[in-house]
């Protein structure tokens, strides 16, 4: 076996020196009625070659390099510069273990404490953890600490979240007995806030939401009393629109794959949680802080640690150990290395080529957007007939967009939702639109 | 330590993205003005050679599995492959969209499919869930899975999870999350469950058992059987976390111990990079009486076709926006095809072999509260190393001679605990550096206390200061401060 570094005289002066005479030995305490019972999962040992052919050829059944991909909600198909990826083969960041040893781990900690900065830079808000797992454990964390904070057992929650984010959030929601109430939508695809629950701890909102519409985000936190406001965000979305935290979002979560991750059939992704400071005590997740050492010399260690399992343990503010740290570490080198300026450029071109789209596929007949509020990069667009139809061709003729089972979840039927990102060419446009022409 | 934010700016950069192909006009003719940001995040525009070399310095700060031996206890810093960064990297599977049609990625839903089968296998049990992402949110997602099993049979009042004293913070923090209450266990004089104490816990309040076997001071609960069958003949149900599960590949297997839901940790025991952190995953297998509860969507096989299942109506629902950590999956899998079942069998051993190697050789310089073979890890005490010297300062001073310290001050059990886990990976030559290691700082301790206290002399800090993190929180950088800095 390639990765053991024993020869059998190794192991046999090893025995020795423990004073064993047999492996078997070493394993006398497993009970005999348990380990008679082992059999053995049955499969010789691969070599490295036949390994990489082996997955070479699950690989290739794959053809998700075959499509243009305009399939979107909350996973989308971003350019990241190639020194992420060259960052996070550094083996000394993606195999380093948690720091919880500062003084050898500052590589870690520095680049989780320029994570933080980033993440509430984006979003408007005084601090932000070293991530969680995905965008949607970070919403039913966020809403778990809405809980804790204002004990009322019930959440308001937009019915315009994506489904995955809905479905992970009424598991967590279900096992926490918090009641939750879901609010509908406008005819500008925004929520509809005019009927909102009394005594609610939180009001989930997610903006760009899953029609792809922006919410309007001003006078929301008034309306809520001393409930907290929690928006889901697109983090790219970020370069252009106006940061939650401006409008007085008392916790900001998202997914943060766009930022330089692969799509990775969904995983890892990257959880984005940021929080006002008031709320720090309660925040859920890792936290990187800058320190001195003992000659006075700036370093970083983790900070407010007293929050967490292994110390905390059943009173800790979450159960969160291993997070997504070198997601948040691409994200990092994604940011820097695409600066303030590159991020706004991105947003640009998402935005600049999804109303293109919207604009040409609305041109054609019996095509209409069926929300009027404004979009970022994604949106949806009523198909005249039948949209799982039109789906399979569109499939069959090398464009993927998400199953139109998608927005029956929400209501819509014989709709689509198309993204569109900066890797979208004119020509995958125009033949989309060309396809949807010639569908009628 | 420089940060990105320390640099000088450049002027806006650009050269990552191509002009626009399309007619565009200004985004406020697209989106409402009032929608807009009005301000500029503070993020550097830099130029590339500045940004790799920044992160590059910034990677040689750290110390990695590459560096050398990586003792810490319960955290299995096995080297990881190099050929699974090249796998996980494979277009066609790194460019999956998550909600894709299921006919454009049937190569990983097989490969989802066979190592769910795989891990089955292992564990000794009928189903498996990739779905959790982290070994502490397969504990959640198993405290979800009892709380359903309990609900559907009326059973509400089984509310409390007992747990033994030398369990992992995560296993109580967890119970919790999923709304239990938490009875701690104590454990025995051998540093096994109590059996006695545990049976006058056991009523119908109780949901069931958190178990970690072998335990966290790397000794196998040789009563195991005893142990879950009373837990089962009181109506409770078996949590198995699978952290140590180095410790019996190829040997036993936890669904003949008597586990209900055992988690795996792909980021120990199936070598995947734990990336300073994360990402791991954290599988869970089950026994039949949980399985209909498992994490909806489960992939399904048909004949060579696979497919995703939503259609559960006795699920707790999803713990994750998709389908786990898919690219760390495959890592594990690969791992998996290499090693076969003599691989599997050749590295508990090893892993065993040189905990025990270790343990044997330094007892003698340090306290060994329980002496007898250890499995792939085992735990020494700082009480006794010299006067006025702490866990810490061994721990601080390991540094010194380049090697990372072990976990220290857990388990709780022990005081001044340090636990080592070499995993099987580890040479006798590097087993032989770090024990000399810890040998002369034993010395060390009692002749040059100093040299301890004081310790790190060589790391890239001096020892960072806990207190003032923790008391005067600066969590994200001070742009305000770097101003007036440049004013004065």
């Amino acid at each position: 076996m390639r990765y053991l570094s024993h020869s059998d005289a190794d192991r046999r002066e090893m025995l020795a020196s423990i004073g064993v005479s047999s492996m078997d030995d070493l394993f006398a305490d497993i009970p005999q009625a348990v380990t008679e019972q082992f059999r053995s999962i049955g499969r010789r040992g691969l070599s490295e070659q036949e390994v990489v052919s082996t997955l070479s050829e699950l690989a290739a059944r794959n053809r998700a390099d075959e499509h243009a991909c305009f399939v979107g909600g909350g996973v989308y198909d971003h350019y990241a510069p190639s020194l992420v990826d060259h960052v996070l083969l550094r083996s000394e960041f993606y195999s380093a273990y948690t720091p919880y040893q500062p003084e050898i781990s500052q590589g870690t900690l520095t680049a989780m404490f320029e994570f933080q900065t980033m993440i509430c830079e984006l979003t408007g808000m005084d601090v932000a953890n070293a991530s969680m797992y995905d965008g949607a454990t970070a919403a039913a964390e966020a809403v778990l600490m809405a809980e804790r904070l204002t004990h009322r057992g019930r959440v308001a929650v937009a019915g315009t979240l994506f489904a995955h984010v809905r479905r992970v959030l009424d598991t967590y929601g279900w096992a926490s007995g918090i009641e939750i109430v879901e609010l509908p939508h406008l005819p500008s695809g925004a929520c509809d806030l005019s009927n909102l629950p009394g005594d609610i701890s939180a009001l989930v909102l997610q903006s760009p939401n899953a029609f792809g519409v922006i919410e309007p985000l001003e006078g929301v936190k008034d309306r809520i009393g001393d409930a907290l406001l929690v928006v889901s965000t697109h983090p790219i979305s970020l370069g252009l629109l106006a940061p939650p935290g401006h409008f007085g979002a008392d916790l900001v979560v998202g997914e943060g794959q766009p930022l330089g991750l692969p799509m990775a059939f969904g995983g890892p992704l990257l959880g984005l949680f940021a929080s006002k400071k008031e709320y720090l005590r309660q925040m859920p997740g890792r936290v990187s802080g800058r320190t001195v050492d003992a000659d006075g010399t700036v370093g970083y260690t983790m900070a407010a640690q007293t929050r967490e399992q292994h110390i905390r343990r059943e009173r800790a503010t979450s159960n969160i150990c291993t997070n997504s740290a070198l997601c948040a570490l691409a994200a990092t080198v994604y940011l820097a290395s695409v600066g303030a300026g590159g991020l706004r450029q991105v947003g640009e071109l998402c935005a600049g080529k999804a109303h293109y789209l919207a604009e040409r596929i609305t041109a054609l007949d019996g095509f209409e957007m069926p929300f009027s509020g404004p979009f970022f990069n994604e949106f949806v667009v009523q198909v005249p007939g039948d949209a799982v139809a039109l789906h399979r061709r569109l499939l069959d003729a090398g464009v993927l967009l998400e199953s139109p089972d998608g927005l029956r979840m929400h209501g819509l039927e014989n709709a689509l939702r198309i993204a569109v990102t900066e890797k979208r060419s004119r020509d995958q446009l125009d033949r989309l639109v060309d396809l949807l022409g010639g569908a009628r | 330590m420089r940060t990105i934010f320390d640099y000088p700016q450049h002027e806006a950069v650009g050269g990552v993205f191509p002009e626009p192909d399309v007619p565009t006009v200004d985004v406020d003719r697209m989106i409402d003005a009032a929608l807009l940001r009005g301000d500029r995040p503070r993020i550097p525009d830099l130029s590339e050679p500045t940004v790799v070399r920044h992160y590059t310095a910034l990677s040689k700060l750290n110390y990695g599995v590459e560096d050398g031996v990586y003792p810490l206890g319960s955290c299995t810093m096995k080297y990881n492959p190099k050929v699974h960064e090249t796998i996980a990297r494979l277009p066609g599977l790194a460019n999956a969209h998550p909600l894709a049609e299921s006919t454009t990625v049937q190569g990983t839903l097989a490969f989802l499919y066979h190592l769910s089968e795989l891990l089955g296998g292992i564990a000794g049990l009928p189903a498996v869930s990739l779905q959790p992402v982290a070994g502490a949110h397969g504990e959640l997602t198993g405290m979800f899975l009892f709380k359903k099993f309990f609900e559907m049979r009326g059973a509400t009042q089984r509310r409390r999870i007992l747990l033994p004293d030398s369990a992992h913070g995560t296993n109580p923090a967890s119970a919790a999350v999923a709304g239990f209450s938490v009875t701690q266990i104590p454990s025995n004089d051998d540093g096994l469950i109590d059996l006695e104490a545990l049976e006058c816990e056991l009523d119908e309040t109780v949901a069931g058992v958190m178990l970690t076997v072998p335990n966290t001071l790397g000794l196998f609960e040789s009563g195991i059987l005893e142990v879950t069958e009373r837990v089962h003949a009181a109506g409770g149900l078996c949590y198995f976390d699978g952290a140590n599960l180095n410790a019996f590949l190829g040997r036993a297997r936890p669904g003949d111990m008597g586990a209900d839901v055992f988690h795996f940790n792909l980021h120990k025991t199936l070598s995947t990079p734990h990336g300073g952190g994360g990402p791991g995953a954290g599988p869970i297998a089950v026994s039949e009486l949980l399985v209909e509860h498992l994490p909806v969507p489960r992939v399904e096989r048909d004949g060579d076709t696979y497919a995703l299942d939503w259609d559960r109506p006795e699920s707790i629902g999803s713990v994750h926006s998709f389908y786990g950590n898919v690219l760390v999956a495959v890592r594990a899998y690969a791992y998996l095809l290499h090693l076969g079942d003599e691989g599997l069998r050749a590295v508990a051993e090893d892993a065993v072999l040189n905990a025990n190697y270790l343990q044997a050789r330094l007892k003698s310089s340090y306290t060994l509260p329980y002496d007898r073979l250890c499995k792939h890890e085992f735990v020494l005490s700082g009480v006794d190393i010299a006067e006025g010297i702490s866990t810490l300062d061994v721990a601080k001073r390991l540094i010194d001679y380049g090697i990372h310290p072990p976990t220290v001050y857990f388990p709780l059990i022990v005081r001044e605990a340090l636990m080592i886990e070499p995993t099987e990976t580890e040479s006798v030559e590097e087993l032989d550096r770090f024990a000399d290691a810890m040998e002369r700082i034993a010395v060390e301790a009692r002749e040059h206390p100093e040299l301890l206290r004081e310790a790190p002399h060589a790391a890239p800090v001096r020892r960072l200061d806990q207190t003032l993190a923790a008391r005067n929180p600066v969590l994200s950088y001070p742009f305000d401060e770097r101003v007036e800095d440049g004013e004065t």
